[in-house]
């Protein structure tokens, strides 16, 4: 790790610097996929236990935030977006976010274990283990594909949240990983072609840094194809009905037209106002996509099964 | 008189107790509804 000697503090932190130690925005997407796969999982679980899972999921994805935070603070202090977090901006030692998203990612896979299940606990704490040792600390910093490898981590949540309730992992919840994981590469990099970012500063490896413009969407066309591959899947196997089939038909469709027309351009150039203009789309497209899809798939449960 | 970074630290230190008393509460009445629907599913 390239350290960079961040000042302590002069303050203890306070306690929204804790809060925003574990990137509460990212949460979302974690918590909503985690409660689609309990939802759609086959068997009950009690509403307290349920509860319980879930609070496990946020605590343990929000572990995970302050460990990555706590581990990147040298390079967070170089990036615009970034700079402004608790470690960078000097309102937090280093010490205290270790010492946070430890106790916070211990405590969130213990309650799972003791009060849940012990597979969703173990699955909870390789997700954890995933996201800080293999993609924060190992990958992110040596591979442009770093991306897709940060998507496996942010897959995880469908696959506990099922194994809480049943205790097992079949192949739906592996496709719903797979959503995520395949849907990642597409919407980051969408994200990343328009939005101008340091982390070439910072000696992060961004594909459209690394490879450029015309590589990086032609990734995004290839995922695309992969992840339209696995979103309809469920439906032919027999796992889900023809109201996932339906939707997962015609908002795959729709990202793939997307996807395509961001694919086929060349690149960007001259001085028009808009210039990147189905980037954005995809990008935004991509959010209300996912959502779209695990309702549908919910919808499809509640109302056939 | 005291000095002024000195009441911004006793401050900080206040509200972080809150909130960790805040948590805590919470935390012991989570476990105890979970223990009731432990010991319910038990009977079931």
């Amino acid at each position: 790790m390239t350290a960079t000697i961040l000042a302590s503090p002069a303050l203890p932190a306070e306690w929204r610097d804790f809060l925003a130690l574990t990137k509460p925005r990212v949460m979302i997407l974690v918590v909503y996929t985690a409660i689609c796969a309990m939802v759609v999982a086959p068997g009950t679980i009690d509403p307290v236990i349920g509860f319980t899972a879930i609070l496990c999921v946020t605590l343990g994805a929000g572990a995970a935030g302050a460990l990555n935070q706590w581990y990147e603070a040298d390079i967070d202090a170089l990036m615009k977006r970034t700079i402004k977090r608790p470690l960078p901006a000097g309102r937090m030692d280093r010490e205290s976010a270790l010492h946070f998203g430890v106790g916070l990612g211990a405590f969130s896979v213990l309650m799972m274990g003791l009060t849940v299940n012990l597979m969703s606990a173990a699955i909870l704490a390789g997700s954890i283990l995933f996201y800080v040792v293999i993609y924060t600390i190992w990958l992110k910093r040596r591979t442009p594909q770093n991306i897709v490898i940060g998507g496996a981590a942010g897959a995880f949540p469908p696959l506990i949240g099922w194994a809480a309730v049943t205790g097992d992992v079949t192949l739906l919840p592996v496709l719903m990983f797979a959503i995520i994981f395949l849907w990642t590469p597409p919407h980051f990099w969408a994200l990343a072609l328009f939005v101008e970012t340091d982390y070439a500063k910072a000696g992060v490896p961004m594909l459209p840094n690394v490879a450029g413009e015309r590589v990086t969407r032609r990734q995004i066309g290839l995922y695309t194809i992969a992840m339209a591959a696995v979103v309809i899947a469920p439906w032919p196997l027999g796992l889900a009905g023809p109201i996932y089939g339906g939707v997962a038909i015609i908002s795959t469709a729709y990202f793939g037209l997307l996807a395509a027309h961001v694919s086929f351009r060349s690149t960007a150039t001259g001085v028009m106002k808009d210039v990147m203009r189905p980037e954005k789309r995809l990008f935004a497209y991509s959010i209300a996509y996912l959502f779209i899809l695990f309702g549908a798939l919910v919808t499809d449960h509640l109302v056939l099964r | 008189m005291s000095n002024p970074h000195e009441d911004e630290i006793r401050a900080r230190q206040k509200s972080r107790s809150i909130v960790m008393g805040l948590i805590l509460g919470a935390l012991t009445i989570l476990f105890f509804v979970i223990t009731i629907a432990k010991i319910r599913a038990g009977h079931a």
